[in-house]
């Protein structure tokens, strides 16, 4: 199949998109070479999906192992793509611009991939367990979602940006509404707010081509360098589009949905998007505001320095106000957000780096710690309140074990990687000379880890209900335990992880 | 092994931890407690080595093993010993045999009980033995986990309370130590994390710049000490956790802080530890008084002797910013002291409490007709701890107290009159607890058994001979304080007599 798109590539006439292009309004917009190679991965996902799409349709009855086994096989080929990537010598951009092919995608995709697998495995065991009722759309949908995500990494275009962020968004949107009525309440809510701040974003985009003349990133840098006089349009265009990354990152204030759609949202669903969304929204908010809005960066820090605080406070003291253990990792993932853009005042690579890590780091845990809810207090009315959790420890010690080492690491305890990736962001921060944002990072940490900890007392030092009971199948259990152990070891030795990072690095203009 | 003899020495208990994990629910409770006593052993017998290998005349760090770690941000394993953190370790190793051994009676999950045990220890030597500021704050915040557990799950009656005050106070306070480390590395430009390296480096600095540093450093350590007024997790935290993890939390974790005084803040910001050593020795002094009236008014015989630690702990942060040579040397010596000291007090304590099931001083009473040979430890500990001439508290505190008349008269004579303090409340309450009309429901209780003479009798011994013989340990941590203090106060270093000469007349005078 690489092949096949190399010859076409070679086949074609004009040697590079970037060379002169014929200007004027009659001229005729140049038919871009098409090099797919980059893009592999999302049309395995697509193509994938469409296949378990048709399966659903035609099929009398679909069968939960042909679906699972559809797109197992479909994530591991875009894996195994976006690696091949790895050492691509090609041109740096392709498609006329529109997609970056960067190391900096090949992480993040196969973070994504990684976290989708996580969640398709969790959705089968649910349903295969009879705690939801099974829907053959969830496995396209999630590849969708997915390659959605990977192409908001890697769009170097901002409508390319805007169309991966609406194939996200609009899968998500039917995904949280998959479970029961609370789930359906989630994803109306989660649908309108979304929806409302795509058109922030698509209004951002428009800002910034009036104050560009164009939405492709390398020429943005180009003509927000050279400008002088008013940046009236470019400034409007930066809030606008904060604001619609702010809602997919889920920073405050713009985390309104967060709570709802965590806990009324299926597990896995929850799972799945809570790393996903947030790795994929950061990744283009990095490529936006370092690489396209490189040239305003005294402009965006104040903005980022000030978002981050504000997530980090409200984020840690309503998570720690909270007594349903998926409404607090919802909080907790908005302190999370917090702690990523306290990295992200350090606009240069080692901010970049230190999110990445964080990144990283955070889908790690947070896949984790929902898996293990998913798992504690089923057949009880509310499996996610805290009293289902009162002895967990005595009723199933893995879980309660599982679930310690992933909150202790949100908590960012040594020896997890939740404390390195802590320590890497603050030391960016620190860099930039950010040190009042790093005391209220550290301190709002410690109100934070006060709510982890509300769980882990509940788990260990109380007497369990007898009503209460979990799920303590293999399958789920072995995927917590390879989590923990990436926990431990990332925490550890977290070379093996850095290593990948520094040379990871991002497209530049 | 013989290159990494720190690192396996501070690993060592994780093995313990892995066996146990790996033995799983199949394991009984008696080879979890067994299999924990021999790993403290051998831990112990790898600090013994560590001593055997001393070079105990040579200032600096020894036995020094160095590796990259995180080479992106220079973060490095580096761990060495010298002759003030080569006590602390072995009082550590030495403590934890004995806790693991006075555990014997703790019934509930053995298993996760001892997990817990192990990884302190491993967490605590860390803490002792790096000398990379990454690795130590890891160590730092590594160790309130295990305590975490120790103490929410094996404890009294308000444990869960106790035991997320403590978490919650020192991890507050660790915060600001995180942000000073940051910003050391940041501004110094060293591009690492090494002590010695960084030692050099901070001397470049803005002097408000390493003011505001030690602050953070010292906070962090503040609370960990504590030092009056962040003590308040203290007598919480001692009361309600077992008694294993109060003699831990006494005899080392209450270390920590003060090593981590003398280690960094004095290492790193001389001249901040100068401009703010008489705020901080008021603090001390009302602490040491403080601790001192409080312990007076309890009637609860475990918060007494954690009134007591706050007291005896005022005594090691005032002998460190005195910055004389004897009261840094008198400070070092009263943290191995008070570990001894009070570790056996709490050691002994909960013996009691295990017959008597209660805390309460006003509900015992003539237990010494009962008990002789358990009262009679008591006794020696009650004497040890306060200071009486002979066993080795009163080296510490006179060395101290010497010191810091040097410097101030006023704080050293306010010192001198909390030692008389000292030994009201802890005489008192023994007169409490030992004599008087004994309970008709206490008649029956048994003498000490063979395993608590094992328990408490090493302890006790080793009061003796360090109080005897305190040059013992004087010998090594002379070179080492002597450093510190020329370094900070270099005036100091010279006019006054060696501390060894010193020590040596206190030992024989008593």
């Amino acid at each position: 199949m690489m092949v096949v798109f190399h010859l076409l590539a070679q086949a074609a006439p004009s040697p590079s998109p970037l060379a002169t292009p014929p200007t004027g309004p009659d001229a005729p917009i140049p038919t871009p070479v098409l090099v797919f190679q980059p893009v592999i991965p999302e049309l395995i996902l697509c193509g994938v999906a469409i296949v378990g799409m048709l399966y659903e349709a035609f099929a009398r009855q679909s069968a939960r192992t042909v679906h699972l086994v559809f797109a197992l096989a479909g994530l591991a080929g875009a894996g195994i793509a976006a690696i091949g990537l790895w050492n691509w010598t090609g041109d740096p951009t392709v498609l006329g611009d529109a997609i970056a092919a960067d190391r900096f995608t090949v992480v993040a995709t196969v973070v994504l991939v990684i976290a989708a697998a996580f969640g398709v495995i969790h959705y089968t065991h649910e349903t295969a367990r009879g705690r939801l009722a099974f829907r053959g759309e969830f496995y396209p949908l999630v590849l969708f979602a997915t390659a959605g995500m990977v192409l908001i990494a890697a769009a170097n275009d901002l409508i390319v940006v805007f169309i991966a962020l609406e194939i996200l968004s609009l899968s998500l949107y039917v995904l949280t509404g998959l479970g029961g009525r609370r789930s359906n309440e989630a994803a109306m809510k989660y649908f309108l707010l979304g929806a409302f701040s795509s058109a922030f974003f698509l209004y951002g985009v428009a800002m910034a081509y009036g104050a560009t003349g164009t939405t492709k990133i390398p020429a943005i840098v180009s003509a927000l360098g050279g400008q002088t006089g008013s940046q009236a349009l470019a400034l409007l265009a930066l809030g606008l589009l904060v604001i619609g990354f702010g809602f997919k990152i889920a920073a405050a204030p713009f985390h309104m949905w967060t709570p709802d759609v965590y806990q009324g949202a299926p597990t896995p669903v929850v799972a799945f998007m809570s790393a996903a969304t947030k790795v994929a929204a950061f990744f283009a908010l990095m490529r936006v505001l370092d690489v396209a809005l490189q040239p305003l960066t005294t402009t965006w820090t104040p903005v980022i320095y000030a978002l981050s605080i504000v997530s980090v406070v409200l984020g840690a003291v309503l998570a720690a106000a909270q007594r349903d253990v998926k409404r607090m990792l919802a909080y907790s993932s908005v302190a999370h957000a917090g702690f990523i853009l306290a990295g992200l005042t350090s606009p240069n690579m080692i901010g970049i780096r230190a999110a990445m890590f964080y990144l990283i780091a955070y889908s790690v845990m947070t896949v984790g710690a929902f898996g293990v809810t998913m798992l504690v207090g089923v057949k009880t009315e509310e499996p996610s309140s805290y009293d289902s959790y009162d002895g967990l420890s005595e009723r199933s010690p893995g879980l309660a074990a599982l679930l310690t080492i992933f909150l202790l690491s949100l908590a960012g305890i040594p020896p997890t990687v939740g404390f390195i990736a802590k320590l890497t962001v603050f030391g960016a921060a620190i860099r930039a000379g950010n040190w009042p944002l790093v005391i209220v990072c550290v301190l709002a940490s410690v109100i934070a880890a006060y709510a982890y900890l509300r769980v882990v007392v509940r788990m260990y030092f109380r007497a369990p209900h007898v009503a209460v009971d979990d799920d303590r199948s293999v399958v789920p259990q072995v995927a917590g335990l390879v989590l923990a152990l990436a926990v431990i070891v990332l925490g550890v030795f977290p070379r093996l992880l850095s290593s990948v990072i520094e040379s990871a690095s991002i497209l530049k203009w | 092994m013989s290159g990494h003899l720190l690192s396996v020495l501070i690993f060592f208990p994780l093995l313990g931890v892995l066996a146990i994990v790996v033995g799983g629910r199949e394991m009984s409770d008696a080879t979890a407690r067994w299999l924990a006593l021999f790993v403290t052993l051998v831990t112990f017998g790898l600090s013994i080595a560590v001593l055997g290998r001393f070079d105990h005349s040579a200032p600096g760090f020894q036995l020094v093993e160095q590796a990259s770690w995180v080479p992106s941000i220079g973060l490095q394993w580096i761990v060495g010993v010298d002759g003030i953190s080569l006590w602390l370790v072995l009082l550590t190793t030495f403590l934890f045999p004995v806790s693991v051994l006075a555990s014997w009676t703790v019934t509930t999950d053995v298993r996760r009980y001892m997990i817990a045990m192990l990884a302190l220890e491993t967490a605590v030597l860390g803490t002792f033995l790096a000398l990379d500021l990454i690795v130590f704050f890891i160590f730092f915040e590594a160790l309130l986990v295990p305590m975490y557990l120790l103490i929410g799950g094996w404890g009294g009656e308000r444990r869960v309370y106790a035991a997320l005050k403590f978490f919650l106070y020192t991890m507050a306070g660790s915060a600001f130590l995180l942000v000073a480390i940051l910003f050391l590395y940041a501004h110094t430009g060293a591009s690492t994390f090494d002590l010695r390296a960084l030692a050099d480096a901070s001397a470049t600095l803005p002097v408000q710049t390493a003011r505001w540093l030690f602050l953070g450093f010292f906070i962090a350590f503040a609370v960990k000490v504590p030092v009056f007024p962040l003590h308040t997790w203290l007598p919480d935290a001692h009361t309600e956790a077992p008694t294993a993890g109060s003699v831990l939390l006494a005899g080392v974790l209450l270390k920590v802080g003060a090593y981590g005084m003398i280690r960094f803040t004095l290492t790193l910001f001389p001249e901040a530890a100068k401009h703010f050593a008489t705020a901080i020795e008021v603090l001390a002094v009302i602490g040491i008084i403080y601790g001192a009236v409080c312990a007076l008014g309890q009637r609860d015989v475990k918060r007494l002797v954690a009134y007591s630690s706050v007291s005896h702990l005022g005594f090691v942060v005032l002998g460190l910013f005195a910055l004389t040579e004897q009261s840094v040397t008198g400070g070092v010596l009263q943290m191995v002291n008070h570990g001894l000291a009070t570790g056996a007090l709490f050691l002994l304590v909960g013996m009691v409490y295990e017959r008597t099931h209660t805390r309460q001083l006003d509900k015992m009473g003539g237990l010494a007709s009962q008990m002789p040979w358990l009262l009679g430890f008591f006794l020696f500990a009650v004497f040890a701890s306060a200071g009486l001439p002979g066993l080795s508290s009163f080296v510490g505190e006179f060395l101290v107290i010497v010191g810091t008349f040097a410097v101030s008269h006023l704080f050293g004579a306010l010192a001198s009159v909390a030692v008389v303090l000292g030994a009201i409340y802890l005489l008192w309450s023994y007169q409490r607890v030992a004599y008087g009309p004994i309970h008709e429901e206490h008649r029956t209780l048994p003498d000490v058994s063979l395993r608590e003479v094992i328990v408490i009798a090493p302890v006790l011994a080793l009061l003796l001979v360090f109080g005897v013989y305190p040059k013992l340990l004087t010998t090594s941590i002379d070179p080492a304080t002597k450093q510190v203090v020329e370094q900070v106060s270099p005036d100091h270093a010279t006019t006054v007599i060696p501390a060894t000469q010193v020590t040596a007349q206190a030992g024989s005078g008593g």
